[in-house]
C-alpha cells in the first residue's frame, strides 16, 4: 500500500505553549491509524494543521510522497483531506443534502436533485443510513455526524480525519459508525481516527501512534500491542513533583454520593450511578479523560445541575443533620447551612464576572448580606484586599476588571473568595489548569490548607502526577461512571490510566469504604 | 503542486488590546470627530460645492441659534435620554428590548386616554397621578409580556418586543380614529385645550423644564440603581453570564422579569412627558422612532447613564444641526442625513480601535 499521508517533525507553539512537539506520523491507503493521548496532548492541534486551521511552525507535509503547503480548509479539500469536526459545522434548517452541498463550488447549476442522488449513492456505498431529504434540526446527534463524514466524502476526501467520533455516540451507534470506517478503508481511503478509548483503538485500527504532551512518543501496531503498553506510552514516565501530603486526620463522612445519574436533554446519560463519600480531612481526588462527567458531577452537587435519579448526603458537622441536596438550588443549599464552596472550571464564564473588579466579584457570594436596597463594598473591598496581599495576586489594583489578569492571579482570586466562606466542603475543578508552576504550588498548598482545617476538599484534575502526590483517595470516571476508587499513595500512574479508558462500573469494594 | 511560497501569514491581522488606557480611547475617539468632520467636510463639498465652513456654523446655528432652539435641543435631549435610561438597564442585562417605541407610545396612550375621558371630571390633582399610574402601568406591561415569555418559555425577546411595537403603533391609531378632535377629522387634535386638564405644569413659566428635571432626576437614580443597588448588581451578573448568576443562586427568571417592569415603566414615563408635557396630544408616530435611537444612546455610552448625557446630547445635535442645514442651505433633507450617518459611523467604528489595534505583517527580513 502507498503512503497517502506523511508528517515529518511537525511543530506548533501557542505562545509559550508547545502544543506539537517535532511530531512525526504516516498513514497509507487502505490503512485506519489511531491518535492516542490525554487531554491537552496536542491531537486535535495536529489535525488542525493537516485539514488546514492552523499553519505548522515548521515541519513538512507530504501527500502521495509530494510535498505540500497546506494554508486553508479549501487547500486541504484540494488535497482530498476531509475533517470530521467534534463539534459539527452545520445549518439546522437546512436538509442533509442543501448541508451537504453548501460551500461547494460547482460548475454549472445548483442541482438539488442530482446532489441527493449521489448522497444516497454515497450512502450505499458506505452502508450510511440516512435520508438526504432530512433537515438537521429533525436529527440525531449520530445522524449529523453521518452528514458530516458524507459531507466530505461527497467532496471526493480520500484521507479522513475524525475528531473524537465516538465520544458523543451510543455503543450501538459506535458499532455502526465503526462498520462504515471499516468499509472505507477496505475501499483504499486511509483513515485518522482520535481517541481516547483504549478498547475502540484495539477494535478498530491497525496502527496507533500515540502522542504525549504535545511529544510524538511512537506508533505500534495494534496487533502488536495491548492495553497495558498502550497506557504506559500514553501517561508518560512518572514525574515526582514534592508536593507535601499530610495523614488525613479526624475523618468523618461528609458528602455522601448515591447512586446518581443525570442524563442531557438527547437522554443520554452523562452520570451513571454515580456512588462516593467525601470525608472531611481528606483530598479526594477525580481522575477521568475530559467530558466524562466531571462537570456534571461537580454542579450536581453543587445544585446546578438535575439529577433524574440519586440523592446527594451532606452531613452538617455543627448540627449533626443530614440534608439531601437533591434539586435543591444553590440559594437554598446554602440556606440549609450548607458550607459548600465550589470553584468551577470555567472560571470566567461561571466562577467570576470578567468585566467586574476583584471587590465586585469577591461580593458574588455576600451581596445579599446586609439590610436595604444598597451593596456594601467595604467588607468585600478588604477581602479582595487581604486575598491580593496574602495569595500574591499581581494587579495594578483591586479595582481592577478579573479579564485583565493572568490567568494564575484570575485563579487565585476566585480560590481566595471560596476559601474566605470557611467551607467544610471545597470543590475544585482544574485549578491548576493554564497556570504557572509557582501559582500551581499556592493552590495546592491552599487546598492542603483546607484539608488540614478538616474541610472534605474534592479535586477535579487531568495531570495524573499531580493528582498522585496530592489526593488521599482517586475516584476514577470513564463515560459517566465510576470505574474506581483507589488509594492515592500506593496506586500508579498505569492503573488510573488504564481505569480512565474503562467504561465497566466499578463495584465498590466494603475495603475502601471502611478506609 | 509544489508551492514555495512561505508567506502563509496574512497581510495584516487584528489583534486585541489588552489592556485599554483611558487617554488612548479619548484621543482615538476625538481622531475620529475629527476624522468624521473633515470627510464629511470633503463630501459635503463635492457633492454640493459649498462651503464645508458654512455647513458646519449652520448646524451650531440650528441648535443654538436662539433661545427658543435652545430649549428646543434641552426639550429633544431629555425625551431621547428618558427613552435610552429606560431601555439600558434591561441591555445591561442583555436582554434585547427593542421595544421601547412601544411601551413609550402606550404609556402615552394611557395618558391620552386619561385625559380625554376624564378629563373634565377631576380636577388636575386627581388627575396627574392618576394619568401618571396609568401611563407607568401601561408602559411596564407591555414590556413584561414579552419578559414573561422569555423567562418562562425561552422565546426570542428581540422579535417579540419589536411585535409589540406595531400592536402598540395600531392600537393609538385605531382609537385616535374613534376619538378624533375634532370629531371626524381622523386625528386628536390639542386635547383639552381650554381647560388644559391634565397638562402638566409649567415651571417658572418655562413649558419643557418640568420634563428636563424629571429627566434628570431619572439618570442620577438610574446610575445609583446600576451602580450601588442590590438590583443593579444582579443585573450586571444576569448580563454579563447568565452561567455565573446561576452558580452564585441568583434566580435569572425573576431578574428578568423585575428589570423589564422597571424598563417598561420608565419607558411609560417617557410616554407621559411627550403626551401631557410636550404635545398635549398623541398619534401614532408621537415617540419619534426614539425608542429605536435610544438604544444607539445606550450601546455608545456603554450603558452608563452619565456618559448617555453625552451621547444623547450628539445626536440630537446633530438631528438639530442636519435639520438646519437642510432649509438654510437648500440643500435636501438627505443630505443631512448622510452627515449625521457619517458622524455616527465614525464615532461607533472608533470603539473598534479602542479594542483592537492592526498589525502589518513583518518583514521577512525581521522573522529569519
Amino acid at each position: 500500500m502507498s503512503v497517502a499521508i506523511e508528517l515529518k517533525d511537525i511543530t506548533k507553539t501557542f505562545g509559550s505553549v508547545v502544543a506539537n512537539d517535532n511530531v512525526c506520523l504516516k498513514v497509507d491507503r487502505g490503512e485506519i491509524l489511531s491518535i492516542l493521548g490525554e487531554n491537552g496532548s496536542g491531537k486535535t492541534t495536529l489535525m488542525n494543521m493537516i485539514a488546514g486551521i492552523y499553519f505548522p511552525d515548521h515541519g513538512q507535509i507530504f501527500i502521495d510522497g509530494e510535498e505540500v503547503v497546506i494554508r486553508s480548509p479549501k487547500d486541504a479539500f484540494r488535497y482530498k483531506i476531509g475533517m470530521i469536526h467534534q463539534h459539527f459545522k452545520l445549518v439546522d434548517v437546512f436538509t442533509a443534502t442543501e448541508n451537504i452541498i453548501l460551500g461547494l463550488e460547482d460548475q454549472g447549476k445548483y442541482n438539488l436533485k442530482k446532489a441527493a442522488q449521489r448522497v444516497k449513492e454515497i450512502s450505499e456505498q458506505y452502508g450510511f443510513e440516512i435520508d438526504p431529504m432530512k433537515k438537521i434540526y429533525e436529527m440525531s446527534v449520530s445522524e449529523k455526524q453521518t452528514v458530516e463524514i458524507i459531507k466530505v466524502l461527497y467532496r471526493g476526501a480520500d484521507i479522513l480525519i475524525l475528531d473524537e467520533p465516538t465520544a458523543v455516540l451510543t455503543p450501538q451507534e459506535t458499532q455502526k459508525l465503526f462498520a462504515v470506517l471499516r468499509k472505507m478503508r477496505d475501499s483504499g481511503k486511509a483513515i485518522i481516527i482520535i481517541t481516547h478509548k483504549l478498547h475502540e483503538v484495539l477494535s478498530l485500527s491497525d496502527k496507533v501512534s500515540v502522542l504525549c504532551k504535545g511529544k510524538y512518543v511512537g506508533t505500534v501496531n495494534t496487533a502488536e500491542t495491548n492495553e497495558n503498553q498502550l497506557t504506559e506510552m500514553m501517561v508518560g514516565k512518572k514525574v515526582t513533583l514534592n508536593i507535601d501530603r499530610s495523614e488525613p486526620k479526624n475523618c468523618e463522612k461528609r458528602l455522601e454520593v448515591c447512586d446518581v445519574s443525570c442524563m442531557n436533554r438527547e437522554g443520554v446519560k452523562l452520570l451513571d450511578d454515580v456512588s462516593f463519600t467525601a470525608y472531611s480531612g481528606e483530598i479526594l481526588g477525580i481522575a477521568g479523560i475530559a467530558g466524562s462527567g466531571q462537570r456534571e458531577l461537580l454542579e450536581a452537587i453543587a445544585g446546578l445541575q438535575h439529577i433524574s435519579e440519586g440523592d446527594i448526603y451532606y452531613h452538617n458537622p455543627k448540627t449533626g443533620t443530614t440534608d439531601d441536596l437533591r434539586d435543591k438550588t444553590p440559594l437554598e443549599i446554602r440556606e440549609l447551612g450548607v458550607r459548600l464552596s465550589f470553584v468551577p472550571e470555567d472560571r470566567l464564564g461561571m466562577g467570576l464576572v470578567g468585566n467586574m473588579d476583584i471587590v465586585d466579584n469577591m461580593m458574588l457570594r455576600s451581596y445579599r448580606r446586609g439590610k436595604g436596597m444598597f451593596l456594601e463594598r467595604k467588607k468585600p473591598k478588604s477581602l479582595a484586599e487581604d486575598i491580593i496581599k496574602q495569595l500574591e495576586v499581581v494587579t495594578p489594583s483591586a479595582n481592577t476588571p478579573v479579564r485583565r489578569l493572568s490567568g494564575g492571579n484570575v485563579q487565585k482570586v476566585l480560590v481566595g473568595r471560596e476559601i474566605a466562606s470557611s467551607p467544610t466542603v471545597l470543590m475544585a475543578a482544574y485549578p491548576v489548569r493554564g497556570l504557572d508552576i509557582n501559582s500551581s504550588y499556592t493552590i495546592y498548598n491552599l487546598l492542603n490548607q483546607q484539608k488540614d482545617k478538616g474541610v472534605a476538599v474534592i479535586f477535579v484534575g487531568e495531570d495524573l502526577d499531580v493528582l498522585l502526590e496530592l489526593c488521599d483517595r482517586i475516584v476514577v470516571i470513564g463515560s459517566g461512571r465510576i470505574t474506581g476508587i483507589v488509594d492515592a499513595r500506593t496506586t500508579t500512574k498505569e492503573e488510573i490510566g488504564l481505569l480512565m479508558t474503562k467504561t465497566e462500573a466499578y463495584k465498590e469494594d466494603k475495603a475502601h469504604e471502611n478506609a | 503542486m509544489k508551492t514555495h511560497d512561505k508567506a502563509h501569514e496574512p497581510l495584516l491581522h487584528i489583534v486585541k488590546r489588552s489592556a485599554p488606557v483611558w487617554w488612548r480611547a479619548w484621543l482615538i475617539r476625538v481622531i475620529a470627530v475629527v476624522a468624521a468632520l473633515i470627510f464629511s467636510g470633503v463630501i459635503s463639498f463635492l457633492l454640493t460645492g459649498k462651503n464645508p465652513i458654512e455647513i458646519y456654523a449652520t448646524m451650531l446655528d440650528g441648535a443654538f441659534g436662539t433661545e427658543r432652539r435652545i430649549w428646543n435641543l434641552f426639550q429633544a435631549l431629555a425625551m431621547l435620554l428618558c427613552v435610552s435610561l429606560a431601555v439600558t438597564p434591561a441591555f445591561k442585562m442583555r436582554f434585547w428590548n427593542i421595544g421601547a417605541e412601544g411601551q413609550a407610545l402606550i404609556g402615552g396612550f394611557a395618558a391620552a386616554a386619561c385625559m380625554l375621558k376624564i378629563g373634565d371630571a377631576l380636577p388636575n390633582y386627581l388627575l396627574i397621578p392618576l394619568m401618571i399610574i396609568c401611563s407607568v402601568v401601561a408602559g411596564a406591561v407591555w414590556a413584561v409580556i414579552p419578559a414573561f415569555f422569555k423567562a418562562k418559555w425561552g422565546t426570542n425577546e428581540t422579535l417579540f418586543t419589536l411585535m409589540m411595537n406595531y400592536i402598540a403603533i395600531q392600537l393609538v391609531s385605531y382609537f385616535v380614529q374613534i376619538w378624533a378632535v375634532p370629531a371626524g377629522s381622523g386625528k386628536i387634535g390639542t386635547i383639552n385645550p381650554n381647560t388644559m386638564a391634565g397638562w402638566l405644569p409649567e415651571i417658572f413659566g418655562q413649558k419643557y423644564l418640568l420634563n428636563i428635571i424629571i429627566v434628570v432626576a431619572l439618570t442620577v437614580l438610574m446610575y445609583i440603581y446600576l451602580k450601588y443597588s442590590k438590583h443593579g448588581y444582579e443585573i450586571s451578573v444576569v448580563g454579563e453570564s447568565e452561567n455565573t448568576a446561576r452558580y452564585i443562586g441568583i434566580n435569572v427568571k425573576k431578574v428578568i422579569l423585575r428589570t423589564m417592569l422597571l424598563s417598561g415603566a420608565i419607558c411609560g414615563i417617557a410616554g407621559l412627558l411627550l403626551v401631557a408635557g410636550t404635545d398635549h396630544s398623541i398619534t401614532g408616530d408621537t415617540v419619534a422612532g426614539r425608542g429605536f435611537t435610544a438604544i444607539m444612546v445606550s450601546w455608545l455610552a456603554k450603558f452608563n447613564p452619565i456618559y448617555m448625557i453625552v451621547t444623547s446630547f450628539i445626536i440630537v445635535f446633530l438631528q438639530k444641526g442636519a435639520g438646519e442645514i437642510a432649509t438654510t442651505l437648500g440643500l435636501n433633507h438627505a443630505f443631512s442625513d448622510i452627515i449625521t450617518g457619517i458622524i455616527i459611523f465614525f464615532i461607533i467604528g472608533s470603539e473598534f480601535f479602542i479594542n483592537y489595534s492592526i498589525k502589518f505583517r513583518e518583514k521577512e527580513a525581521q522573522t529569519k
